[in-house]
């Protein structure tokens, strides 16, 4: 659009009525951009408000909410975050929460490949009927899993451990996972397949060597989704776990004395949040691209 | 089969005619049936059977002892905690999914024309990221109801001070018998004035001692000149006591309290605020008798805030913070579908004259109609199910009436009721409400290829 005025106007000109123009433009857009920043900023505030709530010693609460930081910014205190951090429960529960998510996230990744590897490239009968049973396990609400699988979790000891909690996400991140690979490998040219079998390679050769690699960008936001979706869950672990507790079923046995427990809650909510947080801005793109490959069907 | 035959160029033929002699065939068979193998069994003892098995539970009772028909959906249907768990659930999905999408369409389209689009993005898209438990904690910070302490009720006080201000004293009693009425009604003096002599004197007791205005200094009673009426408002008590209805040494007056002079009629002629040192004077009064009064409105208690977290506001308060969440995703999508919309399309509608809104209700929202399916749909399974936010934002004293069904269904089989019957009822039920999904998936899977 502004090239084409460019050209339009005449060049003696130009300088001149662009500017002109610029300015009006800008001003014509002004509302537009205050109204986006008031936006952004009400969607900023109340992360921001948890962090600064984090740094606060609990008793600053009695009198006024976690702005009085702006007025009084001596009050700020890594107190808060080193009783935390050596609050054994606490890093315990971190750690378990790495296990799930990396187990999980491998797991998913590894079988989804496969599966979507065959489902896309192999030959065996009804292929496309278990592509379409993988398509229709995909909207089963895991509340459907929660009380059989919480029966034979009893009877198979994997009730409160890390390896049950894994299996059960890794089952419902599957049917996705399987979806969005399948799609993605089929997208790859078949004759890359072709040479290398007549070049006589195994096929357990072209999944590593050829399968994975060619389809990372797919893999890898599936992986991001992954490991968010575990590190993230808490009715999985909530209902599964005992002893067993990732942060969230942590934090979430303190939530009953809210405000007497603040000085716990915020700062180890937030550190529980500063891990999707450093993925997501690492692997942003990814990120977006599983986002659009899941809903854009 | 061929349902996939066609899919697209690069589409493998499955079913394409090759010959059963080809030599690698069976070993091929055997090969995507290993590979498919661990992802079978997985979603087969994790997803299919318990999908079977919990349907049959819901026929059962409680410990799994009787065959009881229906009577899981009866108590489902009939139990007003999971009634209304039925009703949130109906309110979450009329308004969240339509609210998501209108705000992420809206977003999508500001940031067309603004050059830090990419900041406004990722700050909308930031609580994505996060955890719905963590969100909770953020948000039950923020509806902290004390609009001292809590962020939502200090920016509502801002507005609601501005319509009503708060009062200058919280509580207060009258000291003397002439002084009657509470904080409640407002007081009235009923001593007799008259233009150029006699004083006011308007003296509480009762203030608790962090409840007087800032700035007050020791009272004093200035003497009428003509036509003016004068009078004093103060704390009528000191250390030790003092007398009642004299200004002494060392009692404080009370700035800021609106004085109302009433004439023989009853009718209030003038107002005067009080100073520092609690004096007022009305001036250019005309010949008669007066009294005096102090307006309730001095003793307005300020605004206490909403209880957003109260049995009342819970639900609003959840949909607030799970589009909160959501707004993100939508405005993502939608941006994507409309950076591969076709350009010359909307550049002709505006060149044929079309103003802005008409070109975004007649062209850019029916091109963008798909996708902005696709949100809403994918926005209706998602609060079908929710649930963390619920459980981390609701407190315990709320969650009855914030029920939603996802919740509804663990609290009644692993929240201390412990019925799997009934539990199980409500899963199924909640399987039946995202079937429709289910098949639209599937028809669209056949449609595409």
């Amino acid at each position: 659009m502004a090239s084409a005025e460019a050209v339009d106007a005449p060049v003696t000109l130009s300088h001149h009525d662009s500017f002109a123009a610029k300015a009006l433009r800008v001003l014509a857009r002004l509302p537009v951009q205050i109204a986006l920043i008031v936006l952004g900023l009400l969607w900023l505030i109340p992360t921001l408000g948890l962090f600064l709530t984090s740094i606060l010693p609990a008793q600053a609460f009695t009198v006024k909410g976690w702005w009085q930081i702006f007025s009084k910014p001596s009050l700020a205190t890594w107190e808060n975050y080193r009783m935390v951090l050596h609050n054994h429960a606490i890093t315990h529960s971190l750690w378990t929460t790495l296990e799930i998510a990396v187990g999980n996230t491998v797991l998913v990744v590894l079988i989804g490949s496969l599966a979507g590897y065959a489902l896309a490239w192999l030959d065996f009968p009804a292929r496309d009927w278990i592509f379409l049973f993988v398509i229709a396990l995909m909207v089963v609400p895991l509340q459907m899993a929660l009380i059989p699988m919480f029966n034979l979790y009893n009877h198979l000891s994997l009730y409160d451990t890390v390896l049950g909690i894994i299996l059960f996400h890794t089952a419902f991140g599957l049917p996705f996972a399987i979806f969005l690979l399948r799609n993605f490998f089929v997208g790859i040219p078949r004759d890359i397949f072709e040479s290398a079998r007549i070049d006589g390679a195994s096929e357990a050769r072209i999944f590593f060597r050829l399968v994975l690699p060619l389809g990372l960008p797919a893999i890898a936001s599936l992986a991001i989704f992954q490991f968010l979706w575990t590190w993230n869950d808490l009715i999985v672990a909530l209902t599964f776990g005992q002893t067993v507790q990732p942060i969230t079923v942590a934090i979430f046995s303190n939530l009953r004395q809210f405000g007497a427990n603040i000085d716990l809650i915020a700062p180890a909510s937030f550190i529980s949040l500063l891990v999707p947080l450093v993925v997501f801005f690492a692997f942003q793109r990814y990120f977006v691209q599983g986002l659009l490959a899941g809903s854009v069907k | 089969m061929t349902t996939s035959a066609g899919i697209t160029v690069e589409s493998p033929p499955p079913a394409a005619p090759p010959s059963a002699s080809e030599p690698g065939r069976s070993r091929r068979y055997g090969v995507g049936t290993l590979f498919l193998l661990p992802a079978f069994v997985i979603l087969g003892v994790w997803i299919a059977y318990p999908t079977v098995y919990t349907i049959f539970r819901s026929f059962f009772s409680a410990s799994g002892g009787h065959f009881v028909w229906f009577d899981n959906y009866k108590t489902l249907f009939t139990t007003s905690s999971l009634t209304t768990a039925i009703k949130n659930n109906l309110i979450w999905v009329l308004v969240v999914p339509a609210f998501v999408t209108s705000i992420g369409l809206v977003f999508a389209v500001l940031i067309e024309k603004i050059s830090w689009a990419l900041a406004f993005k990722t700050a909308v898209f930031l609580p994505m990221a996060i955890s719905a438990f963590a969100t909770g904690v953020t948000w039950r910070i923020m509806y902290v109801q004390d609009p001292n302490l809590g962020a939502v009720n200090a920016l509502g006080r801002v507005f609601v001070d501005a319509v009503t201000p708060p009062g200058v004293l919280q509580d207060a009693l009258p000291s003397t018998p002439q002084l009657t009425g509470s904080a409640q009604t407002g007081m009235k003096l009923s001593t007799p004035l008259h233009p150029g002599s006699g004083e006011a004197l308007l003296g509480l007791t009762g203030i608790p001692p962090d409840g007087m205005p800032a700035g007050s200094t020791q009272a004093i009673t200035p003497k009428p000149g003509p036509a003016q009426i004068t009078g004093t408002v103060w704390r009528d008590f000191k250390p030790g006591g003092g007398k009642p209805g004299v200004v002494e040494k060392g009692e404080l007056g009370i700035p800021g309290v609106t004085v109302q002079l009433v004439n023989s009629d009853g009718h209030v002629v003038q107002t005067q605020p009080s100073a520092d040192n609690g004096s007022f004077v009305f001036k250019g009064v005309t010949p008669g008798t007066y009294t005096t009064g102090i307006s309730a409105g001095t003793f307005a208690k300020p605004w206490a805030g909403f209880a957003w977290l109260g049995t009342k506001l819970i639900t609003p308060s959840l949909i607030i913070a799970y589009i909160w969440i959501w707004a993100g995703f939508a405005m993502v999508v939608i941006a994507a579908g409309l950076a591969a919309m076709p350009r010359d399309v909307l550049e002709a509608a505006r060149t044929d004259g079309g103003t802005e809104w008409q070109v975004f209700r007649r062209v850019t929202v029916p091109l963008l109609w798909p996708v902005l399916t696709v949100v809403l749909v994918t926005m209706i399974i998602n609060v079908l199910k929710v649930f963390d936010l619920v459980i981390t934002l609701a407190p315990g004293s709320s969650q009855d009436a914030a029920n939603v069904i996802a919740l509804a269904m663990w609290r009644t089989s692993f929240g201390g009721i412990n019925d799997f019957g009934v539990g199980s009822a409500i899963a199924v039920f909640l399987f039946l409400l995202v079937i429709p999904i289910l098949l639209l998936n599937i028809r669209n899977f056949r449609r595409e290829n």
